[in-house]
């Protein structure tokens, strides 16, 4: 190429790109009333939740790709929005269930399809049971918590007929059949795209559907964006209203808000409790927040090793904490109190309840003193970068705080990626974390987070055989419906968990999604993902 | 020419071994251990180890990183898990939406830039260089977050004319049928207006960031350079001799001068391609820098080493062409050699 021959052409190619002379033919006119455009910060990773690492957010896809045998029904909330109702559980892809003394039987609904066109049948159920509890990770754990376990225990009887044999007497067994987990495959379709190494087809499902959900994937642009389209020949319920669902990735936060304000965008859950408060007053859209069901943030203390191995120093801390500043300061009273009870017994049944401290700096300085450490000491409070939204302040908060009482803390900020590593570890003296469990049984969150076993959720390492006794009996009379007894144990270790307060809570954070006066139709999940079913758009 | 681009490529090889040891070790050292992370909230001591074994992350690292190695020979360079895709996949998606949106800003930046620098050195000190100053440090010592930030709120938000950041495409139209990657190429090439109008309308905002970033070198290069050559005596010849001030400026003048300005084209294109995570971020622009810090964030081995090693190879290739290229504009760098 000659000097001359370059400069020109690179003249020319750039009048070429200056001067695009084409004009926009007539835009298509996209149904948009049918379509919902739903926006989010992360995007999901995997079409299939039994994938090794799948994310939150894939478990909507998941949740709406692919039907469970049963499903729960719905109620109304105290503000009166639909809210899902763990006690009652609805057919969804099963016509009927049916409990006898150690086995259910499930009748499969008829005509029921895969998005394929092959039909649903038992023995598609039998292998995505027996998948769940095989690969092992999460879903096995999951199926666990409801004690299935084993293959041996599906039977696909006939065609439409399922059973399950039940190993034990569990209460949590059918509410887990409800759970994202247990979805159904397609298993010949699986089958067909499974290799030597990989017998469960995990790397088909991966990037694929394989269910027979109401929605099924368009379009799957990992990390940017998924186009679902209504599947019509769904039985799983009545026909959804939406034709077709984009879910589109926008990590700034900020733009999410400006585009739900301009109405370019028709829902977003994941935006700062600051955005949602000034949504909820500026009343351009509808915001709704839901109490998490089981959940809590907390202040855990290292109850093995460390300066809070002592009951006395928990509770002076449990004094000191600055409650009221923080539910204004860091969270914009976008979350439900949990502190300031009249006194540390259990009011009820229900988790979580309010406990009885509140902030008051003599009174703890009086423990700290009856405690033996008047002068207090040095330790550090570590808290999730990841979430440092909320974490921060509220450390600050603490931190100023608890220095009144002569406890001085170093902040130590720990990486997203590594803070599983470090609550495995246990030996993080002083933290803020927070936990929920999908179950809403209160055994079922001490299980997890107080129980001996020191599961990591026991985050303060825990171990009280009283505690443990409780949380035992609990589970034991919930099994045999024993009212007496299960109300007994439940208040038993409500109350132990306030006075030895190795966690105290603060709230109970609200699941807030903001979208348009259109859309109605929202329904809370207890896995706080987007349901698209019953929404519609106006 | 043959044999330059030959020992140019021999003289990369090092570099790029260096490359892949470096971000092997870096990536090890990175606290976090990702098997902890994607095990989910809800994993036991006994899970974790069943996906370090998966992952392979269990082993010594020499074994690691042999398999490593072995896996690039083949041009395979892992799996991501934050997205769940090859990381060869999502960076031969994602590179061509960093580089047509890095181009498109870079090209808006030289048109603005190079006009802007030739007239503050022509007239120094006038209210035309002032002006270049002023802007060149604005665009400069604003974080390009916050113009991105600024310019959506204004030009979307406010005044309506941009359309929404939601990424490279509205979500109404279907990217066009995947050619080069780049969409107003491919959609060009599928005889689609609709889309290429619609791909355009989403460049405008986050190209116009990136080109005000881009503006201060450019600029200040051009003036600088300008300043030079105008002072030298072919010049004053030139001009001497009665040649029209256009004649003199843009002929003679800027063509020498030119040189130093494509070197700094060369450094801020490349830096703006790997640097311009942050207004990946505010537009969703599904590119490359931000994959990176995804990744990185969620200590998700591959795609880091992966990016690291393609923006590598990029530098490679960018200044190899921008040594032809002066070869190409400047027949003296050809004698030289």
């Amino acid at each position: 190429m000659r000097r001359r021959d370059f400069l020109k052409s690179t003249a020319a190619v750039t009048a070429g790109l200056a001067a695009p002379s084409i004009l926009p033919s007539s835009a298509s006119a996209q149904a948009r009333n049918e379509t919902l455009l739903a926006i989010s910060e992360n995007a999901p990773n995997s079409q299939d939740i039994h994938g090794v690492g799948a994310n939150r957010p894939a478990y909507e896809v998941s949740w709406n790709t692919y039907d469970r045998l049963m499903t729960y029904g719905v109620k109304k909330d105290s503000s009166g929005n639909d809210h899902y109702d763990f006690q009652k559980i609805e057919p969804e892809l099963a016509e009927d269930m049916n409990v006898g003394a150690n086995s259910i039987t499930f009748k499969l609904k008829r005509g029921a399809k895969f998005h394929d066109g092959t039909p649903i049948t038992a023995k598609d159920v039998k292998w995505s049971f027996d998948r769940a509890v095989t690969v092992g990770g999460f879903p096995t754990f999951q199926m666990k918590a409801g004690s299935l376990e084993k293959p041996e225990q599906f039977v696909a009887v006939d065609d439409l007929t399922f059973r399950i044999d039940l190993l034990r007497k569990d209460h949590m067994t059918i509410p887990d059949l409800a759970v994202p987990v247990p979805a159904i495959y397609n298993s010949e379709l699986c089958k067909k795209n499974a290799t030597a190494q990989d017998p469960w087809a995990m790397e088909f499902t991966k990037n694929n559907g394989a269910g027979g959900g109401a929605y099924r994937v368009s379009r799957w642009q990992p990390g940017t964006e998924v186009v679902y389209e209504r599947f019509d020949e769904w039985k799983g319920g009545p026909l959804p209203k939406l034709k077709r669902v984009i879910w589109r990735t926008i990590p700034s936060a900020g733009n999410r808000r400006a585009l739900l304000e301009r109405g370019d965008a028709d829902i977003s859950f994941d935006l700062p409790n600051k955005d949602f408060q000034e949504l909820r007053a500026a009343q351009k859209l509808t915001v709704i927040g839901t109490p998490v069901e089981n959940a809590l943030q907390y202040i855990g203390m290292n109850a093995k090793e460390g300066p809070f191995t002592n009951p006395k120093v928990r509770q002076a801390v449990a004094y000191a904490i600055p409650y009221q500043k923080i539910m204004e300061a860091v969270l914009f009273g976008q979350a439900i109190p949990m502190y300031g009870d009249k006194d540390n017994v259990a009011t009820g049944l229900e988790w979580p309840q309010k406990h009885g401290y509140t902030t008051d700096i003599a009174k703890a300085k009086a423990l700290m003193a009856e405690a033996g450490v008047p002068n207090g000491f040095e330790t550090t409070m570590s808290f999730d970068l990841g979430l440092a939204g909320v974490n921060e302040p509220l450390c600050i908060l603490v931190q100023e705080s608890l220095a009144q009482i002569g406890i001085k803390l170093t902040i130590n900020k720990v990486p997203g990626a590594n803070w599983r590593n470090e609550l495995l570890k246990k030996n993080m003296p002083l933290i803020t974390n927070t936990f929920g469990g999908w179950l809403n049984y209160p055994e079922y969150f001490f299980f997890w987070a107080y129980h001996g076993q020191n599961a990591v959720f026991n985050t303060m390492s825990y171990q009280n055989p009283k505690m443990d006794a409780f949380i035992d009996a609990a589970r034991t009379a919930g099994a045999n419906a024993d009212k007496a007894a299960y109300e007994a144990a439940v208040k038993g270790f409500v109350d132990l968990s306030f006075e030895e307060v190795p966690r105290i809570p603060l709230y109970q954070p609200l699941l807030n999604v903001a979208m348009q006066k259109g859309i109605t139709g929202y329904r809370y999940w207890f896995h706080r993902q987007l349901d698209y079913r019953q929404l519609s758009k106006a | 020419m043959l044999s330059l681009i030959l020992n140019r490529l021999m003289l990369a090889i090092p570099s790029l071994i260096g490359v892949v040891i470096v971000t092997f070790l870096l990536t090890r050292a990175l606290p976090g251990d990702p098997a902890a992370y994607f095990a989910g909230p809800a994993a036991t001591e006994q899970a974790i180890a069943e996906i370090r074994a998966k992952l392979g992350t269990d082993r010594p690292l020499i074994e690691q990183f042999g398999r490593y190695v072995k896996d690039l020979a083949r041009g395979e360079l892992g799996q991501s898990l934050t997205t769940g895709q090859p990381v060869s996949r999502e960076i031969a998606t994602r590179l061509p939406a960093s580089a047509e949106l890095t181009l498109i800003g870079l090209l808006l930046a030289v048109l603005l830039a190079v006009p802007m620098g030739i007239l503050a050195a022509t007239k120094p000190g006038s209210a035309v260089d002032h002006i270049t100053r002023v802007v060149s440090t604005a665009g400069v010592s604003l974080p390009v977050f916050f113009t991105g930030l600024l310019l959506v709120y204004v030009f979307y938000f406010r005044l309506g004319w941009a359309p929404s950041p939601v990424g490279r495409l509205d979500v109404f139209l279907s990217p066009p049928p995947h050619v080069t990657g780049f969409y107003l190429v491919d959609a060009l090439l599928a005889r689609d207006g609709e889309v290429f109008v619609g791909a355009l309308k989403q460049l405008a905002l986050p190209a116009l960031t990136l080109s005000i970033f881009a503006l201060a070198p450019i600029a200040r290069m051009t003036r600088a350079s300008m300043l030079a050559v105008l002072s030298s005596d072919f010049v004053r010849t030139a001009r001497a001799s009665g040649l029209s001030p256009a004649k003199v400026v843009v002929t003679y003048a800027f063509r020498n001068a030119v040189l130093p300005v494509i070197t700094t084209l060369g450094m801020v294109l490349s830096f703006l391609l790997g640097a311009n995570v942050l207004v990946e971020k505010v537009f969703a622009w599904p590119g490359i820098g931000s994959f990176a810090v995804e990744a990185l964030i969620a200590s998700d081995f591959a795609p880091v080493q992966g990016f690291v090693l393609t923006m590598a190879a990029l530098y490679v290739t960018l200044n190899l062409l921008i040594d032809i290229a002066y070869g190409l504009i400047d027949p003296r760098v050809r004698l030289d050699s």
